[in-house]
């Protein structure tokens, strides 16, 4: 280590690379990056994905579900509603801490609070997407002799694609935002290198780096929600030839 | 291009599917609803005939047209299709045999028209090839190009075009019989008018049965064999042949109902061709040319327009018998009579004495 470091002004978090732009605090230093980028960044950045797909798929399965089977009992929806409405207004880090007696303060409880979080919007855009499916095709899918259930794959859900999508574009966007405070309980994805550097008093490197890699995350997975929809529906970029 | 042809005779003209439709004394009545929608209602429909059903709203057409395929439950009576008893049937499998047009048509938004019309064969499980040259086949018989229509969305056709691509789609798998409820409601007169002649020319080849749902009685007069006028409250008023509804209505209702140009309906479904026509002998045929193809109806309306003046008609079928139509085709054509008043007194006697028989449409 560098002797001089230790006897120089107070620099947390520089680990080894002390460059002249870490030891003099400049807004943004790269050699800090380089140095960073395997030991903090890269595992924080692959936590932060890991805990976003696992609470998005998750949280679509049961919003799915939940939306099926209000979609063919009415009923259902209403108490759905406002069941995942109480949990998507619980503030998270009191849910986080909720979550932790009983499960433990654990990657556990953070994905049970990001998978509720999911719910009330990817709910109400499954349900909406299926609701709005032109009366007139579904009677004529009924009227050529399709079950439910090929009314339902082959027609319905196609079409609820859009609104499905947008579902899952908000929600994913909103988990990545989230899931930078799940370190509180697991100590894992972008949140930590974020907590670490507001500990950092000038030196902002690395909450920079790290809050900026949230956004473009949440960027790149729009990007590809985007990506994916398009290519699944082919027929909305269909204009008259 | 000779197997498409052949394929094309064997599913559609040389050996049509169609089968007899029989209401026995069907009634519905709604839970919670004191009076019944439709009430023991009883007719049938020949094999190969268009039923229409027609009648002011409220009076259950729509309704009874949905009971045939099991959209809605009967409460009584029963429905026979070829004999067998619908009630019998599971409804997807008796669906999937009856061809099925509503008015907003229902086009699946997300599938081309290849994909659209391949509906019901897909349901029934026929290979790829077969369905190809299905879809191929029916674009051709409802008058679209195939290579042009094939990979369409529906986002991308004319009301007209959906319109057509919607009874190819039901004419898919060949059903014995077809229900059509309001199919051109939705359509602009002029392009509707001519939907129905492309409709009866189709007809005219596939001879289905066709229940036929409507509340235009000028419709119900051009598209039906016979015509089912229904009164509000799902009654029966008259089941008959267009011509002998507008000849002899059964009662008030139906005589307002049919309205009170009923003769002028009735010159409607006459042709010149069943006109006692005036000998030209004498007369310089001067007069407006007119085909013999013409019905009666629009050569009286352009005889009082022409201030009385006898229309000089013309054997042929009219086709491109537009008479500023100068390409030589009118040399060839045979004057044989003028049409007059007096030609039209004739008629209505005839019309008058005896229900005369519904003229040919063609």
């Amino acid at each position: 280590m560098n002797p001089l470091a230790a006897a120089g002004p107070v620099i947390p978090n520089y680990r080894s690379a002390s460059s002249s732009c870490v030891v003099h605090n400049h807004l943004f230093c790269t050699e800090w990056i380089a140095h960073n980028w395997s030991p903090i960044l890269w595992p924080a950045l692959r936590q932060h994905i890991l805990l976003t797909v696992v609470a998005v798929a998750l949280g679509f399965l049961i919003a799915g579900a939940l939306a099926l089977l209000a979609h063919r009992h009415g009923w259902v929806e209403r108490p759905t509603i406002m069941l995942t409405t109480i949990l998507y207004t619980i503030p998270s880090l009191a849910l986080f801490e909720l979550l932790v007696a009983p499960v433990g303060a654990n990657v556990i409880a953070a994905e049970i609070a990001l998978v509720s979080y999911t719910l009330l919007i990817l709910f109400r855009n499954i349900v909406t997407g299926l609701r709005e499916v032109p009366a007139d095709v579904r009677e004529a899918a009924e009227g050529m002799g399709m079950s439910r259930r090929q009314v339902l794959l082959r027609v319905e859900l196609p079409l609820a694609l859009p609104a499905i999508v947008a579902g899952l574009r908000i929600a994913t966007v909103t988990i990545i935002a989230l899931a930078t405070i799940v370190y509180v309980v697991c100590n894992q994805g972008l949140g930590v290198p974020i907590h670490t550097a507001l500990g950092e008093g000038p030196f902002k490197t690395e909450l920079i780096a790290a809050g900026g890699l949230a956004i473009l995350l949440a960027l790149v997975a729009d990007a590809l929600l985007v990506g994916m929809q398009w290519l699944l529906t082919p027929w909305l970029r269909a204009r008259s030839a | 291009m000779n197997t498409a042809d052949t394929a094309h005779n064997e599913g559609l003209s040389a050996s049509p599917r169609a089968a007899e439709l029989q209401l026995r004394d069907v009634s519905k009545r709604y839970a919670g609803q004191r009076d019944p929608a439709i009430r023991d209602l009883s007719l049938t429909v020949p094999a190969g005939e268009v039923c229409v059903l027609v009648g002011p709203s409220g009076s259950g057409k729509t309704t009874a047209m949905r009971l045939i395929n099991r959209m809605i439950e009967p409460s009584g009576g029963d429905i026979l299709l070829d004999g067998r008893s619908v009630l019998e049937r599971d409804p997807g499998e008796l669906r999937r045999q009856i061809g099925y047009v509503i008015q907003q048509i229902g086009l699946f938004p997300h599938q081309t028209v290849a994909e659209n019309i391949a509906t019901v064969p897909r349901l029934l499980g026929w290979d790829g090839e077969r369905i190809a040259a299905r879809v191929q086949e029916l674009l051709e018989l409802v008058d679209l190009d195939p290579e042009q229509m094939r990979g369409r969305y529906p986002s991308q056709l004319s009301g007209g075009q959906r319109q057509r691509v919607g009874v190819a789609r039901a004419l898919a798998a060949d059903p014995p019989l077809m229900l059509m409820d309001e199919p051109f409601g939705a359509i602009d007169p002029i392009n509707r008018a001519r939907l129905q002649d492309e409709f009866l020319r189709l007809q005219a080849q596939v001879r289905k049965t066709i229940v036929f749902v409507t509340h235009d009685i000028d419709e119900a007069i051009k598209m039906g064999d016979r015509i089912a006028i229904l009164r509000e409250g799902g009654v029966l008023a008259q089941y008959d042949t267009p011509a002998e509804i507008l000849d002899h209505p059964a009662d008030d209702f139906v005589a307002r109902f049919v309205g009170a140009d009923r003769a002028l309906k009735r010159l409607g479904l006459s042709t010149l061709a069943d006109v006692e026509l005036v000998a030209p002998n004498g007369v310089r045929p001067d007069g407006e040319r007119v085909p013999l193809a013409m019905s009666v109806r629009d050569a009286l309306s352009l005889l009082i327009a022409g201030g009385g003046q006898p229309l000089t008609v013309l054997d042929g079928d009219g086709a491109g018998g537009d008479h500023t139509d100068d390409d030589g085709g009118e040399e060839s054509e045979r004057v044989v009579g003028l049409f007059t008043l007096d030609a039209l007194g004739g008629l209505l006697e005839h019309a008058a004495a005896a229900g005369a028989p519904r003229a040919e449409q063609s």
